[in-house]
């Protein structure tokens, strides 16, 4: 198991770093000049030549890439020893063309409201998508499973940013059931923060659920045909044991993993929920760092949302070991 | 008395079973005459500003409400005989004619996104699986990488970077570049999952008696791929293939939507979608119009999916 784990982290590491030259080249050598972009409209030469110098893009490109990665891992001084010192503590990503902010500092401010769209909506899905896939898979061919199934579909080809806005419009608009969407810190206002966040939970959460209620249901009836299910009904457990314990737990692995990758996926930011409900999250970051072409954000919010992509595959497959005794053995 | 006579017994191909499954299938008459519609009314597009006598880009000011901060004229945004969708808020432009304009332009970038990552998927796909060792592990590696990629968010920040090259290339400014740039986007990220099924599906089949028959005959390798593996994989891609275009098609939409796609004055769905939002509480009818239609083309070509891969699956229950 450790040997297993040491494995897949460098396995990881190795993705990462991949990734990591990647985008170095594809954000900081293809442009024109990142330098021209960091220097704003009004530009000199004279005050290029000096963003130039200051962000070390006059240095060759393999030693700005060293000190990229080594800002990341301790830290990173621009100007080192001159007065207009600047420290970035590690894990230096630089700073905003815009904002002049600390990368890390920006990301740090919009983690929250991503996170907290991220945890509510992936409870809500699963509850929604598991119960209505194992009611359907129960009850296969009632009313029940077809009305379950008929949303299933329907939630699958729905998107956020149409749902978003219908229900935005019904349910706070006109009905005035809700409130609008927006973000607080659940820290000082936690009713305020959980009123602002249901819409975005719901949206997500039941768009999401489809694909759960549909996999459950089919990995349910599946396993529902096995022998040893069989075999388990003759000797005589009861139908819930034999649903809960035995088919469960067989039909859960791929949804496990589906679940790691979504939430990978989502923590790195919910790039359309957060722009079509206007909330502060990292998703919105990146995309108001994309229209203003800044660089070092746009390098920051992927860098961090491929280390959850990455790091939630890791742990869907350690999930994976524990749950599923064939892959243990492999 | 005449017995009745039986039919001869026939044999049929595998294709031949699948497409009498399909042609029982009424969810499959359904949706593909749905989907149909849709590629129908974007191949014609061209003849309907002839019927309106107008076009899609032409402003109509006389449509609007200049008390009423230039909004429609009438109920449901403007729907009128003239202008059977409504019309745009703010300039008046005929919503029935971007909504016909935009499906060609949102089916086009899909459609062309999915031959690109076919072709590139199945082909990568096959020789991975085929050749294995090296080759394999590099190449595994490789879509390991690209599907490490958080999709939507990389999509939106190469979009100005791929658009600044390009235009320096030489390409023409504005959607002369956005469009390639999407479809490269959509196809870059595309093309792992195809060719993660066709590894899996060539790796069982290599090992198989007829392979080695082929091989012991001395058939080339180009032969063994191309004539032996590929003609046994139809199944598989023809069903990724399937349930990859609406994939494709919600993903140009929400690249559009995000300001990373087409721009004005093309027409597109996505590009709807985005202009009706600060109008969606007046005038929800713009809002609505591409986005249902977005949801029944693509709720059409899921279930079309489905039903391509229940009929060439020989376990699946009917």
């Amino acid at each position: 198991m450790l040997a297993y784990l040491v494995r897949r982290l460098i396995g990881g590491a190795t993705v990462m770093v991949l990734v990591s030259i990647f985008v170095f080249g594809l954000f900081f050598v293809l442009p024109a000049d990142p330098a021209r972009l960091a220097c704003g409209k009004s530009c000199t030469p004279e005050l290029m030549a000096e963003i130039r110098h200051t962000l070390e893009l006059d240095i060759p490109l393999p030693a700005q890439y060293f000190r990229f990665v080594k800002g990341i891992v301790s830290g990173r001084t621009y100007l080192a020893g001159s007065e207009a010192q600047l420290d970035c503590a590690a894990p230096c990503l630089g700073y905003s063309y815009q904002t002049d902010e600390l990368v890390t500092n920006l990301l740090k401010d919009r983690a929250p409201a991503t996170l907290s769209i991220a945890f509510g909506a992936s409870i809500l899905w699963l509850l929604i998508g598991l119960s209505s896939g194992i009611v359907s898979a129960l009850r296969r061919a009632t009313w029940i499973d077809k009305f379950s199934q008929g949303a299933a579909l329907a939630g699958a080809s729905l998107q956020i940013y149409f749902v978003g806005l219908v229900l935005q419009f019904f349910l706070v608009d006109k009905l005035g059931w809700l409130s609008s969407p927006g973000y607080v810190s659940p820290n000082d206002y936690p009713m305020e923060w959980a009123q602002g966040m249901i819409l975005p939970w719901l949206t997500l959460g039941f768009l999401l659920s489809a694909i759960y209620a549909r996999l459950t249901r089919a990995g349910m009836i599946e396993v529902m045909s096995e022998d040893y299910i069989r075999t388990a009904r003759a000797k005589g457990l009861t139908s819930r044991s034999v649903n809960f314990k035995h088919v469960m737990r067989a039909a859960i692995t791929p949804i496990i993993t589906v679940f790691g990758l979504d939430l990978g996926q989502l923590l790195g930011g919910a790039v359309i929920t957060e722009y079509v409900f206007n909330i502060p999250g990292l998703g919105k970051l990146a995309t108001e760092a994309v229209s203003n072409v800044d660089l070092p954000v746009i390098v920051g919010t992927v860098l961090v949302a491929a280390v959850f992509i990455v790091m939630a595959n890791i742990v869907v497959d350690l999930v994976y070991m524990i749950l599923d005794p064939k892959v243990r053995l492999a | 008395m005449k017995l009745i006579e039986a039919a001869p017994i026939t044999g049929r191909s595998p294709a031949a079973i699948a497409w009498s499954h399909l042609k029982s299938d009424r969810t499959a008459w359904v949706s593909s005459f749905f989907v149909f519609i849709f590629l129908f009314i974007g191949v014609i597009a061209p003849i309907f500003p002839r019927i309106l006598h107008t076009t899609p880009d032409a402003f109509h000011p006389e449509t609007l409400d200049a008390d009423m901060g230039a909004m429609p004229i009438g109920s449901f945004g403007g729907i009128s005989m003239q202008h059977w969708f409504g019309v745009e808020p703010r300039t008046g432009r005929d919503i029935f004619l971007r909504f016909v304009f935009g499906a060609r332009t949102s089916l086009s970038i899909a459609l062309i996104a999915t031959v690109i990552a076919t072709i590139i998927g199945v082909s990568i796909g096959l020789i991975s699986g085929f050749f294995g060792g090296k080759v394999d592990q590099v190449l595994s590696r490789l879509m390991e990488i690209i599907l490490a990629f958080p999709s939507i968010l990389f999509a939106l920040a190469i979009t100005p970077v791929l658009e600044s090259v390009l235009t320096r290339a030489g390409l023409p400014d504005g959607n002369g570049v956005r469009i390639p740039v999407m479809i490269f986007v959509i196809s870059t990220f595309g093309w792992p999952y195809i060719a993660r099924i066709v590894r899996g599906q060539v790796i069982s089949l290599r090992e198989r008696e007829f392979i080695e028959a082929a091989r012991a005959l001395g058939a080339s390798r180009w032969h063994l791929v191309f004539r032996e593996i590929l003609p046994n994989l139809w199944a598989p891609i023809l069903v990724t293939v399937a349930l990859n275009i609406p994939t494709f098609i919600t993903t140009e939409a929400a690249l559009t939507f995000l300001g990373a796609g087409v721009i004005e004055p093309t027409s597109d769905w996505g590009a709807m979608l985005l202009a009706s939002v600060p109008f969606y509480r007046v005038d929800p009818m713009y809002t609505f119009i591409p986005g249902f239609a977005l949801f029944i083309l693509v709720l059409a070509f899921n279930l079309l999916g489905d039903s391509v891969r229940d009929a060439l699956d020989p376990k699946s229950s009917r």
